[in-house]
């Protein structure tokens, strides 16, 4: 089972990981030991492999600082699921890996606290009886967290995304 | 069909006619990134993509300004290593002092109108400033510039801002730009490139600051024309122009001859409200700096107003220039006088405190009245301290009261 952690509108980067705590301020640190933690000092202690991320609009949006993104998948975040994604947060987190979805219907239904199953391949959340389809990845998407993010994607095909 | 700006510079290095919504791959002209990160991507690029050497040297620039000069042991070490890197693969170091990057490329004229600056920082769209594409990526996609040349992009729609009249005294342009971000809302131009039009007038120092918060919307490019007043700074390609047949995706216009001093309140860039609203509100520290108000203009502004004044007793006023050539300008007339008289503590040009790392870390009583450009909690320091947002000339009349302060009455 996973555990939802959800956040509100406009979380920003500072809020996941401060600069502060940025690796070239702590180089012998575990930057994932620093997700929220001071926004949600209780996520920074107990999170989960295989948590997932719920938020409103705009998730990820300020720095460019991908240390941010590091830290959740260090954290091994199974999902983010938001209303929406800023730009650049949208493909660090791609780029490295992290499945991310945009969806009202399943950003509605689920609640701080809430323990869900996530099953990436059948494309699912389960939260006790009901079961909730994952929004269809644009192509391009799909593509690069199949491989496993974006350097064994260049990797495995000798090309950018959409690269003719 | 017409094309926008982004529509225009993301074509031309394509190749081929792209709009909207297509995905290119083009070979960036120029590749920035500073002290905080280049490390790090020099790790990525040795091992994860197991490359020794950067394909185009001559398009990289790295500029050392988020920790400037070193606070730490660790960051001392870090950035030997970016010197060292740099020597080995002949990629131009500007060097702790030096400033922002942000002002350091435009100043060196690196970026350029027509030209596309990936930068390894959100703020990058301020190279737009002179009509370049210029936006911010993570590191992993700059270290995959570094072995390949290239990048892949969205085409973005873009968001026409009309811009008319011209500002009434005390009122500048981040003023407007806080108005932007007021009425776009912080993520009003998530995915779009803004397009400042109407603003042939406008100096550069004042696009920098309009361009550099094209982010704070959202914004992936934020682009002024290049035309105009500015033009002594560019060298603009024929074949960038203002299309009539342009498609956007919004259209806002603003009529400035009225606007008021605008103030954004904590936590967030586009909680703004006018300074009226906020007036008379305790302030601890003044921070007058960054790549949105860390030059000679802004200082010099702020200078009008504090020349022959000593700021307010228990107020700390830290004045951050942008770059070493925007402080020597402020030494050169006076400006930097009438500011340290004032009482202001100058520290080296670069990033300063705007990320709470060194030279004036916030704690947690502390509220603060900036320059910069973000006000997210625990941005510069302690979670608990409070971070305002206004232009130079309010940072001023607020340093002389020690509560925000309207500048027109001073």
């Amino acid at each position: 089972m996973s555990t939802v952690w959800k956040f509100g509108a406009d979380v920003d980067t500072d809020q996941i990981v401060p600069g502060r705590y940025a690796p070239y301020m702590r180089p012998d640190a575990d930057v994932g030991e620093a997700a929220f933690i001071e926004a949600r000092p209780e996520f920074a202690k107990n999170a989960q492999a295989g948590d997932v991320i719920v938020a409103l609009e705009n998730f990820g949006c300020g720095s460019s600082r991908e240390y941010a993104v590091e830290a959740l998948r260090r954290r091994k975040v199974g999902a983010i699921i938001a209303l929406s994604f800023a730009r650049i947060f949208y493909r660090n987190a791609l780029n490295l890996g992290i499945p991310l979805f945009e969806s009202p219907e399943i950003v509605a239904a689920l609640q701080d606290g809430d323990e869900v199953t996530l099953d990436i391949p059948n494309q699912r959340v389960r939260l006790g009886e009901k079961s909730y389809l994952l929004p269809e990845l644009p192509v391009f998407a799909r593509e690069i967290l199949e491989a496993g993010g974006i350097v064994p994607y260049v990797r495995m095909h000798g090309r950018f995304p959409e690269e003719e | 069909m017409g094309q926008t700006v982004a529509e225009q510079i993301l074509s031309h290095r394509a190749g081929k006619t792209v709009k909207a919504g297509d995905f290119v791959v083009v070979e960036p002209d120029v590749v920035m990134s500073h002290d905080s990160l280049t490390p790090g991507i020099i790790k990525i690029l040795r091992q994860e993509l197991g490359m020794e050497k950067v394909r185009h040297p001559e398009r990289l620039v790295f500029v050392l300004d988020h920790v400037a000069p070193a606070s730490t042991v660790g960051t001392a070490d870090l950035q030997n290593q970016v010197r060292r890197f740099a020597q080995e693969q002949d990629v131009r170091l500007f060097d702790v002092g030096r400033g922002i990057c942000h002002q350091v490329l435009v100043e060196e004229k690196i970026a350029a109108p027509g030209k596309i600056v990936i930068g390894s920082d959100s703020h990058s769209t301020g190279y737009g400033s002179v009509g370049a594409f210029g936006t911010g990526m993570g590191s992993t996609d700059i270290a995959l510039i570094w072995a390949t040349g290239r990048t892949w992009l969205r085409v973005p729609e873009t968001y026409r801002v009309i811009v008319e009249g011209r500002f009434p005294p005390g009122v500048d342009a981040k003023d407007l730009a806080l108005k932007l971000c007021r009425e776009i809302t912080i993520d009003g131009a998530n995915y779009m490139a803004v397009e400042y039009h109407g603003l042939d007038w406008m100096p550069l120092e004042n696009r920098q600051t309009l361009a550099s918060m094209a982010v704070e919307m959202g914004g992936k490019a934020g682009i002024v024309p290049p035309f105009g007043v500015a033009a002594e700074h560019f060298s603009t390609p024929e074949w960038l122009s203002i299309d009539p047949g342009a498609q956007y995706a919004r259209t806002l216009t603003v009529d400035i001859s009225s606007l008021e001093p605008q103030v954004s309140k904590p936590h967030a860039v586009d909680h703004v409200v006018d300074l009226s609203d906020v007036a008379g509100t305790h302030v601890d520290v003044v921070f007058i700096g960054t790549c949105t108000n860390g030059r000679y203009e802004d200082m010099k502004a702020a200078a009008g107003l504090l020349a022959g004044k000593r700021i307010a007793k228990n107020v700390r006023l830290i004045v951050t220039p942008a770059s070493s050539r925007e402080l020597a300008r402020a030494a050169a007339d006076g400006t930097l006088t009438a500011l340290l008289e004032a009482g202001a503590t100058l520290t080296t040009p670069g990033c300063g405190m705007c990320m709470g790392r060194h030279q004036g870390t916030l704690g947690e009583e502390d509220v603060c009245l900036s320059t910069a450009n973000r006000n997210f909690k625990g941005r510069m320091g302690s979670p608990n301290a409070q971070i305002y947002l206004a232009s130079p000339a309010v940072a001023a009349a607020t340093a002389l009261t020690g509560a925000i302060t309207d500048p027109r009455g001073c």
